[in-house]
């Protein structure tokens, strides 16, 4: 026992003295951080820009409906004759010329607007001025039809459900999209972490055999306890990796957010849902929905999910690295690994956004190769306890077994030397 | 003399190769055994089977008189053939990390690391890191974390590999050393001059058998042949030569002499004496030479592994 905590304590600072892993450590936050603030500031400058419009109203009906907002600002044209305002707004570089004939009837109307641009307009730009129009000529078509205005006004029902549970607690509607984030992240940092660490593991076994202080080390302890060692000591500098993150992304963001007075909510929220009047009470609710998150079941299942997924998988890539010389070799046997990655990644982001509840992410979330990733984005839309444990259960049943597994492989391709191994060997191997 | 390794029938099979078959060897208490057998042998093997690397499918092997269990592993010192360390690790954390594997105490191991550093005149690597080291030097290295331990059973594969004469010999001389301090040392080698130089026993294997295995002066007493190499100063060579072939198994030798004498091997047949052969040498000339083949290790080696095919 105390020569596997020697040997965890050693991989453990084998693993956070190395250069890597503190320019990762400290560098990486600051990428992320640096990323996130670069795509906020590109995209308030993007918005920044606004859109000119100039417009020849023939009709002479619209012109006062064109109001200048943040986004477009229109230019009256409709004085200068349709090829006039084409060069006009050529030579002043406006980004578009909207024109509107005058036609015998609105349906007429409605069917020859056109609208003349270099560039392609942003939908929503073009959204606004569809819906200029046509709210004009659907009032133009009520007159005609002699109905009264004020009275389709006052009869038009306006609709927002409320979603709340059978306990009684109300919800936003963002709250699904709050859900799909918050499982979506920690899946896919699951998997980040899995191929990362678990690469660590292997490389740390491949260098232990090119080095050939294998045999010195396995004359004096086990294989297994070698193998086990690696394995939880690699952990251990992931753990302290993601502590120092979760430390200085806090603080990082913090800081950040206090000196630019830029509120870091709304920007992980798709923005085209904000499109409700109150924005502060909506804000609100989305933290009430943060906080409505079975945020105990779903940290601490995170911490048994990523702990057992990381021990499934570097068990594993530890057997890889016994079984072969060096990294390049290693390729060949990659496929059982990323494989089911990718299809825990591509289930999660698929079926369970679209059904967390269906067959597909049931039984992929039981399945102990991918039930770390899929589970994981599962729990934030409620699972039940008992699935959970089963999938749980599960998932230690296949990590010892697996454990077991690739500690023989381990033991035989630790001391062999030179020829590159087959499927067909390793499976040899096992039964050495 | 105890035996305090003994190894009872060993058997390992890897899948449909057989790397020993129904081995057995026995270990003097004290002695330095060599443990001799062509690339592919078996030897790699049979020594991970008293390391407790690998488990053999059949046999047992017992450390002064107990079958072997995993507290055995502190008692036993190895130095591998395939041999490294660490690279990035610094000599003195290593050293001191493998002494603790080997269940010593961090003080204890410190303690003696600091003996063996001034031994060896190489206090000053203690805070390099391998990778800063020459393959001699980190060779030393590993030569201190092998003996660290003080085991009664030290296992050197291959140990002078990587040495320059020098080191060698200070390697070799620590190996006697620790002879003398009571420990017994399992020596494998192609290195037949070093075999001859260090070992009273020897073991041969040769495609996963043991072929021969005893003591070396009994050996080469199983294996000469009763010849003698002589030279001899007479007035007539020729007539010398062919008087002596008419009535012994007569060879021409080759060995340096200053003068023109006749340099011929005789093998006598049993009624023989070589004091009989000496007196009537002495009626032909004068002997300047008479001493009795004895057959080298090497010879032994090459010998017994063709008669074994």
């Amino acid at each position: 026992m105390s020569n596997l905590r020697l040997i965890i304590k050693r991989e453990f600072i084998a693993r956070v003295r190395n250069r890597t892993f503190i320019v990762m450590t400290f560098l990486s936050p600051l990428i992320v951080i640096g990323m996130v603030s670069l795509i906020a500031w590109l995209a308030t400058i993007n918005s920044e820009g606004v859109y000119k419009v100039a417009f020849v109203d023939e009709t002479g009906a619209f012109y006062k409906d064109f109001v200048n907002s943040e986004t477009t600002y229109y230019i009256n044209y409709s004085d200068l004759s349709l090829d006039k305002a084409k060069d006009s707004v050529i030579i002043k570089e406006f980004n578009g010329l909207l024109y509107i004939p005058n036609k015998k009837n609105n349906s007429e109307i409605a069917k020859s607007v056109q609208f003349y641009v270099d560039e392609s307009p942003n939908i929503s730009i073009l959204n606004d001025i569809e819906k200029i129009i046509a709210n004009k000529l659907t009032t133009n078509n009520f007159k005609e039809k002699g109905l009264d205005l004020n009275a389709i006004r006052s009869s038009e029902a306006l609709v927002n459900i409320e979603i709340e549970n059978f306990s009684g607690e109300k919800t936003s509607k963002m709250s699904g999209y709050i859900k799909m984030i918050f499982g979506g992240a920690a899946g896919y940092f699951l998997m980040m972490f899995i191929i990362i660490y678990g690469n660590m593991v292997m490389r740390s076994v491949i260098e232990e055999k090119s080095n050939r202080i294998i045999e010195i080390i396995i004359s004096s302890v086990k294989p297994m306890q070698l193998m086990l060692g690696k394995i939880f000591g690699t952990s251990f500098a992931g753990i302290l990796q993601f502590i120092i993150w979760v430390i200085l992304g806090g603080t990082l963001l913090f800081t950040i957010s206090f000196i630019f007075g830029a509120d870091p909510q709304p920007l992980s929220i798709e923005p085209s849902i904000t499109v409700q009047d109150d924005y502060q009470q909506d804000i609100q609710l989305i933290i009430q929905d943060i906080f409505k998150l079975p945020l105990g079941i779903l940290l601490s299942s995170f911490l048994v999910y990523f702990l057992g997924g990381y021990f499934l998988y570097s068990a594993i890539y530890a057997a890889i690295g016994a079984a072969v010389d060096s990294e390049t070799d290693s390729q060949q046997f990659m496929l059982p690994v990323i494989l089911p990655l990718m299809l825990g990644i591509y289930v999660g982001f698929f079926s369970v956004i679209e059904n967390p509840h269906g067959t597909i992410s049931t039984v992929f979330s039981m399945i102990p190769l991918t039930s770390p990733i899929v589970m994981l984005m599962r729990i934030p839309f409620g699972v039940p306890w008992w699935e959970i444990l089963i999938s749980i259960l599960l998932l230690i049943g296949s990590i010892i077994f697996i454990i077991w597994l690739a500690g023989k492989i381990y033991k035989v391709g630790i001391l062999m030397y030179g020829k590159k191994p087959t499927y067909k060997e390793i499976f040899k191997w096992i039964k050495y | 003399m105890s035996n305090l390794l003994e190894v009872q029938g060993a058997t390992k099979q890897f899948g449909n190769f057989t790397a020993l078959q129904n081995v057995s060897i026995e270990v003097p208490q004290g002695s330095i055994f060599g443990l001799l057998g062509p690339n592919g042998a078996g030897k790699t093997t049979l020594i991970r089977i008293i390391n407790q690397i690998t488990l053999p499918d059949h046999g047992s092997v017992y450390l002064d008189g107990q079958a072997l269990q995993p507290i055995h592993i502190k008692d036993i010192g190895y130095l591998p053939e395939e041999r490294g360390l660490y690279k990035s690790m610094r000599v003195g954390e290593q050293a001191l990390y493998l002494a603790q594997l080997k269940g010593l105490s961090k003080a204890e191991a410190k303690k003696r690391l600091q003996y063996w550093f001034d031994k060896f005149d190489i206090t000053h690597w203690w805070n390099k890191k391998i990778q800063e080291l020459s393959k001699g030097m980190a060779q030393k290295v590993q030569f201190i974390v092998t003996v660290l331990h003080n085991p009664k059973l030290l296992i050197f594969d291959e140990p002078f590999s990587g040495f320059d004469p020098i080191n060698a010999n200070i390697i070799k001389d620590e190996i006697l050393q620790l002879r003398e301090q009571g420990a017994t040392i399992i020596f494998s080698t192609h290195r037949m001059e070093s075999v001859e130089e260090l070992c009273d026993h020897i073991a041969l294997i040769n495609k996963s058998k043991k072929i021969l295995e005893g003591k070396v002066t009994n050996i080469k007493r199983q294996y000469k042949s009763n010849t003698f190499e002589i030279g001899l100063l007479t007035d007539d060579n020729d007539t010398t030569l062919s008087v002596l072939k008419e009535k012994f198994e007569t060879n021409i030798a080759d060995f340096k002499a200053i003068d023109d004498q006749l340099k011929v091997r005789i093998t006598l047949d049993n009624q023989t004496s070589p004091n009989q052969l000496l007196q009537y040498l002495t009626q032909k000339g004068q002997v300047l030479r008479f001493n009795e083949v004895i057959p080298g290790i090497n010879e032994i080696f090459i010998k017994t592994i063709k008669d074994n095919e």
